[in-house]
């Protein structure tokens, strides 16, 4: 038998039931679509964080003193005491695989200007920080490393910072703001970068020289995190071998140690946050597949019941010259094209709740090509695998018995 | 020997119903030849239906031997036969059996389907040949249930014809209709049987089974008798002493 011909019949047999060939596709849209668009969804998410945190520099390496135990005891690792700014000097010298090195060290306190006042953190760094934390100067300066020396009372601030102690769209350049009572010149302000993936304000800051902060604000002599930028990010890796080394070295840590320091990329923190959505998102297709799996059930249900109903044609098919494996073909078909249609639709009804859903979640709906082939590869197997055993039903018929069937 | 459709010796068809078999057909010998015009009757249980399905391709026999034109059924197997059916027979049943939802035309063109030498474009057209053959060329878009059962039953006449096959093969093509119309139908077989047609059908009506060139009784599996029918009677003549009243009530 022709293919053509097959498809013919097929079509032909779909169109005489309008309505069931309908209803029973409208499961297989629903299955599909659902797949497609928790998979959209799930992906668009990840899509969202994944960006946000490369917004803050992929190749960007965190150095975090160690939590301090005494005696048993956690102290945690805020108040840790053991990195100094000698360790930025050995790291800008010997880390080869490290560009740009900085400290940061952090002061809260009250800011006032005028009649305004806000509580923000202070961050003490030097000029390379801005470069490793991918942030950018809108209007101003960054300080100079003569400012730093000279322990300068410069600041630059972050756009939630100027919003609420100036006003918008204020230029604070030139004016000089009191942190715990001290005299800051602002002389930069920062270009916006929104909430991070954990909802906080990346704008709510003020930036410093470490010297300035260390001395005048937190009277410490230590450094409470160094940032660095990897050469790259496939060098994030050999980077933080290189640290761990240099600093175990300084640190006069023996080979029994412990680490007194943390180190991690940020590719590594974005791997963390994407394999979360990535459990997410397969929950989602999952739940999304087992009414895919209703919606084949549905098919064969259907199926079993028309090879029933139609045991008189396929009789009549049987006695003008249908062979079983033609029947069996047909009905085959008829699921497929069942299953086909309705993957079609399925996939631009999955797209249209994606795209609905990702407008109302704010995170826009990333449709990939492999969701779109995968949701057709599972149709295509549903229509052969839940049309296979009521086809074979019908092509074991015997035309005379079938002939008969009332 | 050419004119020889169907050649049968001592057939013999047994079921096996659990542990009792039934003998359906006990030795059967029949010969047709072309353009005869056979009835085969019985009553229930004699074996005819059995026979018609051997006669068919649908059924293979226990023993004896069946050569349709010229072909030993013996020797093929189950595709074998569905190609011998598509190839050189033609159904023609009491229920009609026409895809419902589905217009007169395609249920005609269904058994070229099944035949691949036959193109879309010369399918089409061998439907319509037939649909005008049975005179429903006006109707061939119509649907079977909007269509009265004489209609549905030209059509499905139409399809067995569509596959120029050596031999058409009816079971109680008129069992579902009134007289007129049963007259009707038989006009119409008897046409084809002029035109050349060769023809067997089943029936269980003496008033049918005259239309025919020659009866065959079944009786216990076996023939009890066969004959000649001696005072053959014209489906054409009949119609026209019928009441006009009826013809009117058919066409309502």
């Amino acid at each position: 038998m022709k293919y053509s011909n097959l498809l013919t019949i097929a079509f032909r047999a779909l169109v005489r039931n309008k309505m069931r060939t309908i209803l029973t596709m409208l499961g297989i849209i629903i299955g599909v679509g659902s797949v497609i668009a928790m998979i959209a969804i799930g992906q668009g998410s990840k899509k969202k964080i994944r960006d946000q945190m490369s917004s803050m520099g992929t190749n960007m390496i965190i150095i975090f003193p160690n939590y301090q135990r005494r005696g048993g005891v956690n102290l945690g690792s805020s108040n840790s005491m053991v990195l100094k700014y000698s360790d930025v000097t050995a790291l800008r010298e010997e880390a080869t695989d490290l560009t740009e090195v900085s400290p940061e060290v952090r002061a809260t306190g009250q800011v006032i200007f005028g009649n305004q006042n806000t509580q923000t953190t202070v961050y003490g760094v030097s000029p390379e920080y801005l470069d490793i934390k991918k942030l950018t100067i809108k209007t101003g300066r960054n300080f100079n490393p003569q400012e730093v020396k000279s322990m300068a009372k410069v600041c630059i601030l972050g756009e939630t910072v100027v919003e609420t102690l100036f006003g918008p769209d204020a230029d604070p350049i030139g004016l000089t703001i009191r942190i715990r009572n001290l005299p800051f010149l602002v002389i930069g302000v920062l270009d916006k970068k929104g909430e991070d993936p954990m909802g906080r304000d990346q704008d709510d800051l003020i930036i410093a020289p470490y010297t300035t902060v260390q001395s005048r604000l937190a009277s410490i002599d230590y450094v409470n995190a160094i940032f660095a930028s990897a050469v790259s990010e496939d060098k994030s890796q050999a980077a933080i071998s290189q640290v761990e080394e240099i600093l175990r070295r300084t640190h006069k840590i023996r080979e029994s140690e412990e680490d007194d320091f943390r180190v991690r990329s940020q590719s590594e923190l974005i791997e963390t946050v994407s394999s979360v959505s990535d459990i997410m998102t397969i929950l989602l297709g999952s739940i999304a597949g087992i009414s895919l799996l209703v919606g084949g059930i549905g098919i064969m249900n259907i199926m079993f019941v028309s090879v029933t109903e139609r045991t008189r044609e396929i009789g009549l098919r049987m006695s003008i010259g249908g062979r079983s494996r033609d029947i069996l073909r047909q009905f085959l078909v008829e699921s497929m094209v069942l299953s086909t249609i309705g993957g079609i639709m399925g996939v631009i009804f999955g797209f249209l709740v994606a795209k609905i859903a990702g407008s109302l979640m704010q995170s826009p709906a990333l449709i990939t090509s492999q969701s779109v082939i995968l949701a057709f590869a599972v149709c295509f197997v549903i229509g052969v695998f839940f049309g296979w055993y009521p086809a074979k039903k019908a092509a074991n018929l015997n035309p005379i018995d079938a002939l008969r069937y009332e | 020997m050419a004119d020889v459709i169907i050649e049968i010796k001592d057939l013999r068809k047994d079921y096996h119903v659990g542990e009792v078999i039934v003998h359906a057909l006990r030795g059967v010998d029949l010969t047709i030849t072309r353009n005869e015009f056979v009835a085969i009757m019985g009553v229930s249980g004699s074996g005819k239906s059995t026979m018609l399905n051997i006669l068919g391709c649908l059924d293979k026999p226990s023993s004896g031997d069946y050569l349709l034109d010229n072909v030993d059924i013996k020797t093929l197997d189950k595709d074998e036969l569905a190609r011998l059916r598509n190839k050189k027979l033609g159904f023609v049943f009491q229920a009609y059996n026409l895809l419902p939802r589905t217009t007169a035309l395609e249920n005609v063109e269904l058994p070229l389907f099944y035949d691949k030498s036959v193109r879309a474009g010369e399918r089409k057209k061998r439907a319509i040949q037939a649909l005008e053959a049975v005179g429903l060329a006006d109707r061939m878009d119509h649907m079977p249930n909007q269509l009265s059962g004489g209609q549905q039953q030209r059509v499905a006449i139409a399809r067995s014809l569509v596959n120029d096959p050596v031999l058409i093969l009816a079971d109680e093509p008129t069992g579902n209709l009134d007289t007129r119309t049963s007259f009707e139908i038989m006009e119409l077989f008897q046409d084809l049987n002029e035109k050349g047609r060769t023809i067997v059908y089943v029936t269980h009506e003496p008033d049918i089974a005259k239309f025919a060139t020659r009866n065959v009784l079944f009786r216990d599996g076996k023939i009890l008798r066969e004959q000649i029918v001696s005072d053959r009677q014209y489906a054409r003549d009949i119609l026209k002493t019928l009441p006009v009243e009826d013809i009117e009530e058919v066409n309502q």
